[in-house]
């Protein structure tokens, strides 16, 4: 399939100045609107001409979507803050360092600059045969073009896939699920609070999204407690290039030591699997252990436990199990 | 609305992918239509069943023969619809909730289900072809005939009275076919679309089919499934009904009464036989009074 790279076909935008009047506009145009944060993922699809909406509600010009804020005992970042201010804020780098590592992970100083952390966390899958406009069963088709086997699959799934292989692209949600961030979501039904963990979706349970949003749903901000605050954090992101590219595999821990102790912690990571996976069974595991060397092994073992890698990602494994080996020795050193 | 999905595939070609989801609102609002008109007709207009059938009933000394409870399904009909029943539940559910909302991960239930289904009816078919009479469910002659009869009296026109049925109504016979057809339909497409997805019993293998047989043989298995929402909703609503609730309640006990089969049933076309009656340690049918 030829892919044109020329003007973006003609849609109709709006440009809301409250959440209700971009609600009211998804409300009024339902499957017809697109909604545009920073539009580093929007104007992708655009451009290649495989998504073409009538309708485009820039929610640029939003206000109270923008910033970060102290709420009760915590922050909260508003949905189009972009990264660089992220990776910037005072507060954000004091208590939770670990956001603005991942942040600052991500993508290129321009991109950062323009890129929001709504984006961020609900950009859909990278998979180029997806991208590519190929009927796959993520753009509603009945086949995984990359599980095949001449499939080019090596930056794809080795856990949790289900029929698509795709893989979460984003550096700052598996930061937040070790934050225990809550995503804020306004819809037609009211506001809900979700767990970031809970926020990102499989494609077992919808095989075209990649994150729990309908049609209507706006994510207004991330809120993160204080419960990790000053904790001990770790980030690292795998990449072809280190100057610009999407993780092979990241990895985001937050641990609270007791003495040389593990007395909590929230491994995830990311690049593995469609959506971001948190390692529960691996923080059960080393919990009240110490942060040592044998602890650091017994943790890379574990995490691995179910992989399935494909034709040309089987490196995925040895190098998830060594991040989450690093992790654990990160938070040590 | 689409009847089928098109989308091209990589090397150009426009291929079918899947039908078009708005059809199983058709399917599900065309057998709710049904019933509602259905019940309207037996409420209002519909002529009671002996209208339908004036053929002399049994005369006492005949009826008298006919044991207590007829025999109608053996256990192992029972168990097998009960066992289809579920799995074809499952199946409908797990295929169709997703696509009116309801998000969970369903293809693992899915495919189990559907190979519950397809052992469930593997043993129907051999149980049904060497232990049951197996053209008793097939529509003959005789049925379409009173079909005619039934029809031109229904119309008010004169016709011969239909004779009382065999085993089955031309209506059940009807039903089994329509559900062989979508049965088998479901089940063949569906056993090769388990090449497409992880199950511990084949390879995954995308590339068994071109896309064009693939493509199909999702279409063939999305009109069967969205043509099993039709058939299971008007299957409940018959069983449910006053006037069926005999033949329902004869599918969970096995037999039906004397008085029923003797207004029902032809003794020619189906003999009747005596309920199977468990005793300790043996079987033994119930003797017909004297």
């Amino acid at each position: 399939m030829a892919v044109i790279h020329d003007v973006i076909p003609a849609f109709e935008l709006f440009q809301p100045t409250s959440v209700d009047d971009a609600l009211a506009l998804q409300s009024r145009h339902g499957a017809k609107a697109w909604v545009l944060a920073g539009g580093l993922d929007s104007f992708d699809w655009f451009k290649d001409r495989i998504k073409r909406p009538e309708v485009v509600i820039d929610l640029s010009q939003i206000k109270e979507l923008r910033g970060i804020r102290t709420v009760g005992d915590g922050i909260e970042i508003g949905a189009m803050t972009t990264l660089t201010e992220v990776v910037r804020h005072p507060m954000v780098r004091e208590k939770y360092s670990i956001l603005p590592n991942a942040a600052e992970a991500a993508a290129s100083p321009q991109i950062r600059n323009q890129g929001t952390i709504g984006g961020n966390v609900s950009q859909d899958a990278r998979c180029w045969y997806y991208r590519g406009g190929w009927p796959c069963y993520r753009a509603g088709g009945n086949i995984c073009y990359a599980d095949t086997p001449t499939g080019l699959n090596r930056e794809h799934a080795i856990l949790d896939a289900d029929r698509c292989v795709a893989v979460n692209p984003s550096d700052t949600a598996p930061a937040l699920i070790a934050l225990d961030a809550k995503m804020v979501i306004r819809g037609p039904k009211g506001e809900r609070v979700v767990n970031a963990e809970d926020y990102f979706i499989g494609p077992a349970i919808d095989i075209t999204r990649m994150t729990i949003l309908q049609p209507g749903d706006l994510l207004t901000s991330i809120r993160i407690p204080s419960t990790w605050a000053g904790s001990q954090f770790y980030f690292e992101k795998v990449r072809d290039r280190s100057v610009w590219d999407f993780a092979l595999v990241n990895v985001a821990a937050a641990v609270v030591t007791s003495g040389s102790a593990i007395e909590r912690i929230r491994l995830v990571v990311n690049g593995v699997a469609a959506h971001p996976v948190r390692l529960t069974a691996v923080e059960a595991a080393v919990q009240g252990k110490p942060c040592n060397e044998e602890t650091a092994e017994l943790a890379g073992k574990l995490a691995i436990e179910g992989a399935q890698p494909l034709q040309y990602n089987g490196y995925k494994v040895p190098l998830m199990r060594n991040l989450v080996k690093r992790a654990i020795r990160g938070v040590a050193a | 609305m689409n009847l089928i999905e098109w989308a091209q595939n990589p090397w150009g070609q426009q291929i079918p992918i899947h039908i078009g989801w708005s059809l199983l609102w058709v399917s599900a609002i065309g057998a709710l239509l049904f019933l509602v008109v259905h019940a309207v007709y037996v409420k209002f207009w519909a002529k009671p069943v002996a209208a339908h059938s004036d053929a002399p009933a049994a005369a006492d000394g005949i009826a008298a023969q006919v044991p207590e409870r007829v025999a109608r399904h053996s256990l192992g009909a029972r168990l097998f619809h009960l066992i289809m029943a579920m799995a074809m539940l499952a199946l409908l559910l797990t295929a169709f909730l997703p696509k009116v909302g309801v998000k969970f991960a369903w293809v693992e239930y899915h495919w189990i289900a559907g190979i519950v289904l397809t052992v469930s009816v593997i043993y129907h078919i051999f149980h049904a072809t060497f232990w049951l009479d197996f053209w008793s469910i097939w529509p003959d002659k005789e049925d379409l005939e009173d079909a005619d009869r039934r029809m031109k009296r229904a119309m008010g026109q004169t016709a011969p009275a239909p004779r009382r049925f065999a085993k089955y109504p031309l209506e059940n016979k009807l039903y089994h076919l329509a559900v062989m057809l979508g049965g088998l339909t479901a089940i063949g497409t569906g056993l090769f679309m388990m090449k497409r997805v992880q199950t511990p019993f084949f390879t995954r293998n995308p590339y068994l089919f071109g896309d064009m047989t693939w493509g199909w043989m999702y279409v063939l298995h999305g009109l069967a499934g969205i043509g099993f929402v039709a058939l299971v909703t008007a299957h409940i609503y018959f069983a449910i009904r006053p006037e069926k609730l005999f033949l329902t309640k004869s599918m969970i006990f096995g037999w039906i009464t004397r008085e029923q089969y003797l207004a029902h049933h032809d003794r020619n076309r189906w003999p009747a036989v005596a309920e199977q009656v468990p005793t300790a340690g043996r079987t033994e049918s119930k003797k017909a009074p004297a």
